[in-house]
């Protein structure tokens, strides 16, 4: 069987994909808010591989051809960016504010809690770019001299919870402008955020899919300013 | 041939993207060229939403599923993450819920403040 699932080229994309639409018919049946489609999914494929016994490499063979379709996927946020953005340019500079404030409290945040817990400046400027998209964030962390599979992780961590928890967390702070939702998770979680944020609403997922692009500039620009402090 | 043509001027975006990455010496992914150049044929009218409607859409829709092989990804680099597992969390979890607050609020804030002048 294993010799066989090697060789396969449909499945780590099959069943991530599976894994996926079973998530979704999860979340339709028993409606948690816990239930997240995507933690879900990953959770089940995770659990699929472990107990299948096969290597991340053999899985990832076929499944990185979803991962592929990940540029192309980002690229297209420019359609619904472009169909909201005469609602952007009307809130150009709360909109471009409110992201300002999200990567400052970013790096802020982590800048404390790292000196907290004591973390080296390696450690530190690893967790800097975390909020960004994985490309970008990956250059700064590199560039900085950050451990990269460790950015990488926290930037999917980051991504995931955003994901997750968005919908609570909106509510909790009482979070009800759409634009102001879709700053909210653009900025915190990047693009795995943002495919949340398109759920929710048009305006959410326009007003996300910019938070990524302004968030990840202003973040390599401010990231070097704050690794040379600690 | 509509799904044809959209997809490979989707793909094309996505290699002039690459092609600025390797020629420009800035840290930004292909990815982020590919919004900013496909979002500025839009505004300039050289392409109709039309033009890459349906394709953009089946790959928006597509596009949560995109990070399972990622995420799987992290059973790999849990004995590196390990030792200092609770601290890591920590930051992440935290500045994530911070961040999100705080940008969400001040946008809101913004925009109720300019409304009503």
């Amino acid at each position: 069987m294993n010799a066989f699932l090697s060789a396969s080229s449909y499945f780590g994309i099959l069943l991530s994909l599976i894994a996926y639409i079973f998530a979704v018919w999860i979340k339709k049946k028993f409606g948690y808010a816990f239930l997240n489609p995507l933690l879900v999914a990953i959770i089940i494929t995770v659990a699929a591989v472990l107990l299948l016994n096969v290597d991340y490499e053999v899985y990832n063979s076929s499944a990185k051809y979803l991962s592929f379709l990940l540029t192309p996927a980002t690229v297209c946020l420019a359609v619904p960016l472009y169909e909201q953005f005469d609602k952007l340019k009307e809130n150009a500079a709360a909109i471009l504010i409110g992201i300002f404030s999200g990567v400052l409290t970013s790096i802020a945040s982590i800048f404390a809690m790292s000196k907290l817990f004591g973390l080296s400046r390696s450690e530190f400027v690893t967790f800097l770019p975390k909020s960004i998209t994985t490309a970008i964030g990956l250059s700064v962390s590199e560039e900085l001299g950050g451990y990269v599979s460790i950015t990488v992780a926290a930037i999917i961590v980051t991504g995931v919870l955003g994901n997750i928890i968005c919908e609570g967390i909106l509510k909790l702070f009482r979070i009800e402008d759409p634009i102001a939702k879709g700053a909210a998770i653009g900025t915190s979680s990047h693009a795995i955020g943002t495919s949340k944020a398109i759920e929710i609403g048009e305006v959410e997922g326009a007003i996300s899919s910019l938070s990524i692009v302004v968030a990840g500039i202003m973040t390599v620009l401010l990231s070097s300013l704050f690794a040379g402090l600690y | 041939m509509k799904y044809l043509k959209q997809f490979t001027l989707i793909l094309g975006i996505c290699f002039i993207g690459e092609l600025l990455h390797h020629v420009l010496p800035l840290p930004v992914p292909a990815s982020i060229y590919g919004i900013v150049i496909l979002f500025l044929l839009l505004q300039f009218k050289v392409l109709k939403t039309s033009d890459i409607k349906e394709t953009s859409s089946f790959l928006i829709e597509i596009m949560p599923a995109m990070f399972i092989p990622a995420a799987v990804g992290l059973i790999d680099v849990y004995d590196v993450l390990k030792t200092n597992l609770l601290s890591y969390l920590a930051i992440t979890i935290i500045s994530t819920v911070i961040v999100m607050g705080v940008s969400g609020l001040v946008t809101q804030a913004l925009i109720k403040g300019g409304h009503k002048r």
